[in-house]
C-alpha cells in the first residue's frame, strides 16, 4: 500500500485524473458536501463566540514557530524528560526504521495482536501493514478508522476517515467484515447511527479487554516534563491508553512543546477547529510510567520521515506547525468536491498538498501544489496561521525548478510560459498580439460567443463559452482617444 | 488627484469596457487619469504558476512604468494583491538594491478601484443609474487577499436604481485560480456549476465583481448555461447613469 516514500499510494494517478473519478461519483459528492457543510458551521459557530481567537490563534502560530526554530534542543529535552519517568525513547528517521522499532517492540512482548488509538503517524509510515508482514494484528479501534479498516479501504479526512462512507455503506461493511476480525455485527443491524455505534462498541469492547499492547500517536508531548497528550471523542483511545501492558507512541518530531501551559492555547484551538466543539470529550495525558496504574512500559518512537528536510525550507517549514485538525480540509472548494483519495496521500486536502510533496519530494507529488485555487479559505480558517497559499505558490515554483533540471528541453508549459513572458516584456509586442488576438477570436466566433474548441484549448472550452476578443484593446483605445497624434 | 491608471493585460485585451468604465467614473469624480503606456502585466500568470524567475522582469517593468505616480488604481483585486504582496519579495530575490527600493515606495500606492474609492477618496456615491436587478460576487482575492469587506456593497447600495439581491454561498471560491481553470478542468468545472447555480437562483440580470477574471469564467459558464444573466466588472455599473444626464 505505501511504496519508499512512506505516505504516498502507489499507483495513485496525478491529481486531475484522480479528482475525475471522484467527481464522477454523485453519492460521494453528497457525502462530502452534506459533511463538509455540517462542520464548517459548527467550528465558525464555536470560533465566531471567543472575543480572543484572533490572539489564541496568534499565540500557537507563535509557539509552533519558536519551537520549530530551537528543535533540537526541545527534542533532547523531551527524551530527558521521558526516560527520567520511566519511559524510552527511540528515534526513527524514515518510515521503515520506525516500523521496525515498533515491530521488535511488540515481538519482544511475545503477543500477536495490538490495539490502535487513532494516529496520522502510523498511517504515514504504514505501519498496519508492517506489522501485518511480521504475522502481527494491529485493530483500529477509532470508529472511522474501524470503518476503513474493516472495508479494506483508505482514510480520505484527516479527522474522519470515512467520510467518503454513508450510513448504508457503513451498516454493508459491518455485516459483511465484522466477523472475520471478531465479534460479528448484530442479527437484523439497521442503519440507523446510534445502531451502528452499538455494533462498533460491542465489536470492540472484546479487543479493549483482551489486548495486552496498543499503539498510539500523539497531538502533543511536553519537553518539561515528557507527558504525552492524545486528544479524542469517542473513549477507545483512553481503552488502549490504560488498559494494555505495553504502549508504544509513535509521534512526529514536530509534536513537541517546550512547557505544560503551553497546552492552554491548544486544547483550546484544536476541538474548536475541528469537530467544532468547545472542548473535546476525551483529553490522556501520561508521563511515563506510573506502577499499578496503566502500562507498565511506554515507549516513544519519534519519527523524522522527511521533516528535518521540510525544516530546511524557510518557507514551507511553516506546514510542520499542523496541529492535524482538518478545519483547512472542510473549508476547501477543492476537496469538498474532490475528496480525501485524489490526493493520493494519507495527508489530503490544502495541508496536505503542501505537507506531503515536502515529506515526499516535491518530484514524487508534483501535482498537489497545484490542486488549489489559492481561494485562501485554508489560511483563514488554520487555527496556528500557516500561510497555505503561501506555501502552495512557493512549492509550486519549487516543481518548476525541479522540472527544469531533470530535463533538457522544455515542455510544452514552460515555453508558453516563456513566449509569454517575452509578449509582456514590451508594450508594443502585447499590442501586436492584441491585434493578433482579435482576428483569430473572430474567425473562431459564432453568434459573437466562442464555444467549445479542439485540442488544447478543450480543457477550457468544454465548460465555458468565451467572449470575442474586442477589435480594439484599451491601450489603442486610450491612443485614439487621448493622445490623438 | 493625478491618478495612473493600471489595466491590467487581462482587461486591456480582453475587457476594455473595464479600463474606459474606471477613467469614467474617476473622471466624474474631477480627477486627472493617466495611463502609462510602458506597463503590460503584473506577472501574476506567471508567480502562480510557478514561474518566478520570468516574472522578475515584469515587476521591474511595473516599478518603472509608475514611478513617482501619488496613486495606482486597478480594477483587478487579484492583481493588486499580486502587486502588493508578491512584488517586494520578487525585488528581493531577484533585483538590485534601486529596484527594491523604488517597489517598496511604490506599493503602498497601488490601490484596488474600490478600495481607492471608499478609503482614499472618501466616496461610496458617485452619481450612477443603474436600474437592474444585480448580485456580487465576492472574488477570494477581494474577500480574503485585499480584505475589500463591504466596500463594494456600500458602492453599490449607493447606486440609484439599482436593486442587490444576496448571493448564497457568496464566499465560495468560483473554480477559476488562473491556471488552475486549465490544469484541473474537471473540478473547475464543478466549482463552477455550483457557482452558477447559486448565480441563477438569485434571478439577478447582472452578476458583479471586482475582478474580470472570475467574471469571465463564470460568465462563460452561464452563457453555455443560455442562463440569461450578464457579467459587469463593478466599474461598470459605477461608470452608468440616466439617459439625459437624470438622476
Amino acid at each position: 500500500m505505501t511504496d519508499h516514500h512512506g505516505l504516498v499510494w502507489l499507483g495513485t494517478p496525478a491529481f486531475p485524473a484522480a479528482a475525475r473519478a471522484a467527481l464522477a461519483d454523485p453519492v460521494l459528492r453528497g457525502n462530502l458536501r452534506k459533511a463538509t457543510g455540517t462542520i464548517r458551521d459548527k467550528r465558525l459557530a464555536v470560533t465566531g463566540e471567543l472575543d480572543d481567537w484572533e490572539q489564541l490563534r496568534a499565540a500557537g502560530a507563535a509557539l509552533k514557530r519558536r519551537t520549530l526554530r530551537h528543535l533540537d534542543h526541545y527534542l533532547e529535552q523531551l527524551e530527558r524528560s521521558v526516560t527520567a519517568a520511566g519511559g524510552t525513547v527511540h528515534w526513527a528517521a524514515d518510515a521503515a526504521e520506525a516500523n521496525r522499532i515498533v515491530t521488535d517492540l511488540v515481538r519482544a512482548t511475545g503477543e500477536r495482536e495490538v490495539v490502535k488509538v487513532k494516529s496520522m503517524a502510523t498511517q504515514e509510515i504504514g505501519l498496519n501493514e508492517a506489522l501485518a508482514e511480521a504475522g502481527i494484528r494491529a485493530y483500529e479501534t477509532d470508529l472511522a478508522e474501524l470503518i476503513v479498516q474493516l472495508g479494506d479501504d483508505r482514510p480520505s479526512h484527516i479527522l474522519v476517515p470515512a467520510i467518503h462512507r454513508g450510513r448504508a455503506e457503513i451498516r454493508e461493511i459491518f455485516v459483511r467484515e465484522m466477523a472475520r476480525w471478531g465479534r460479528p455485527a448484530p442479527d437484523g443491524l439497521t442503519d440507523d447511527p446510534r445502531a451502528l455505534a452499538e455494533a462498533a462498541r460491542l465489536h470492540l469492547r472484546e479487543k479493549f479487554l483482551t489486548a495486552k499492547v496498543a499503539v498510539s500517536g500523539a497531538n502533543f508531548a511536553i519537553a518539561a516534563t515528557g507527558t504525552v497528550a492524545v486528544v479524542e471523542s469517542e473513549g477507545n483511545g483512553r481503552m488502549c491508553l490504560t488498559l494494555p501492558q505495553t504502549l508504544i507512541t509513535v509521534m512526529g518530531i514536530e509534536k513537541v512543546l517546550p512547557d505544560f501551559a503551553d497546552l492552554e492555547v491548544f486544547l483550546q484551538l484544536l476541538p474548536r477547529s475541528s469537530t467544532g466543539e468547545r472542548m473535546n470529550p476525551y483529553t490522556s495525558m501520561w508521563t511515563g510510567t506510573t506502577p499499578g496504574d496503566g502500562p507498565g512500559a511506554f515507549h516513544l518512537v519519534l519519527l523524522d520521515n522527511g521533516r528535518t528536510a521540510t525544516l530546511r525550507d524557510t518557507v514551507g517549514r511553516q506546514a510542520l506547525a499542523c496541529i492535524r485538525c482538518s478545519a483547512c480540509l472542510n473549508v476547501c472548494p477543492v476537496y469538498e468536491r474532490t475528496g480525501g483519495h485524489a490526493y493520493g496521500s494519507v495527508y489530503p486536502g490544502p495541508i496536505g498538498a503542501v505537507l506531503t510533496p515536502q515529506l515526499v519530494g516535491v518530484e514524487h507529488a508534483a501535482s498537489l501544489p497545484f490542486a488549489s485555487t489559492l481561494c485562501g479559505a485554508c489560511y483563514d480558517a488554520c487555527p496556528v496561521r500557516i500561510d497555505i497559499p503561501e506555501v502552495l505558490v512557493h512549492l509550486r515554483a519549487r516543481v518548476v525548478e525541479a522540472r527544469r533540471r531533470g530535463r533538457r528541453t522544455p515542455g510544452a508549459e514552460a515555453l508558453a510560459m516563456k513566449a509569454a513572458a517575452l509578449v509582456l516584456a514590451s508594450p508594443q509586442r502585447l499590442a501586436a498580439a492584441q491585434r493578433a488576438a482579435a482576428l483569430g477570436g473572430r474567425a473562431l466566433a459564432r453568434r459573437g460567443r466562442i464555444g467549445r474548441l479542439p485540442g488544447p484549448l478543450r480543457a477550457w472550452s468544454d465548460h465555458r463559452d468565451s467572449p470575442v476578443p474586442p477589435a480594439e484593446s484599451f491601450r489603442a483605445w486610450w491612443r485614439r482617444t487621448r493622445e490623438p497624434s | 488627484m493625478r491618478v495612473a491608471l493600471f489595466i491590467t493585460c487581462f482587461n486591456d485585451t480582453l475587457l476594455p469596457g473595464t479600463g474606459r468604465a474606471v477613467v469614467e467614473v474617476l473622471e466624474r469624480l474631477g480627477h486627472t487619469v493617466d495611463f502609462p503606456a510602458a506597463q503590460t502585466c503584473c506577472g501574476q500568470m506567471h508567480v502562480n504558476t510557478g514561474y518566478r524567475a520570468e516574472a522578475a522582469p515584469l515587476v521591474r517593468r511595473f516599478a518603472e512604468a509608475f514611478a513617482g505616480y501619488e496613486a495606482v488604481v486597478t480594477p483587478s483585486a487579484s492583481c493588486a494583491g499580486l502587486v502588493r504582496g508578491t512584488h517586494p519579495a520578487l525585488a528581493e530575490r531577484y533585483g538590485t538594491a534601486a529596484l527594491r527600493r523604488q517597489v517598496a515606495e511604490l506599493v503602498p500606492r497601488v490601490h484596488e478601484f474600490t478600495e481607492f474609492l471608499t478609503d482614499v477618496l472618501g466616496v461610496t456615491e458617485v452619481g450612477a443609474y443603474f436600474p437592474h436587478r444585480v448580485a456580487y460576487h465576492p472574488t477570494c482575492h477581494s474577500l480574503r487577499g485585499l480584505r475589500l469587506a463591504d466596500r463594494p456593497y456600500r458602492l453599490l447600495r449607493a447606486v440609484d436604481g439599482l436593486d442587490l439581491v444576496d448571493l448564497e454561498r457568496a464566499d465560495s471560491c468560483c473554480g477559476f485560480g488562473g491556471t488552475f481553470a486549465v490544469k484541473n478542468p474537471d473540478t473547475s468545472a464543478a466549482m463552477l456549476a455550483d457557482k452558477a447555480r447559486d448565480v441563477l437562483a438569485t434571478g439577478a440580470e447582472v452578476l458583479c465583481a471586482a475582478d474580470t477574471s472570475c467574471l469571465l469564467h463564470i460568465g462563460g459558464g452561464l452563457d453555455r448555461r443560455r442562463g440569461g444573466v450578464r457579467t459587469l466588472h463593478l466599474a461598470e455599473i459605477l461608470a452608468a447613469t440616466a439617459p439625459g444626464g437624470r438622476r
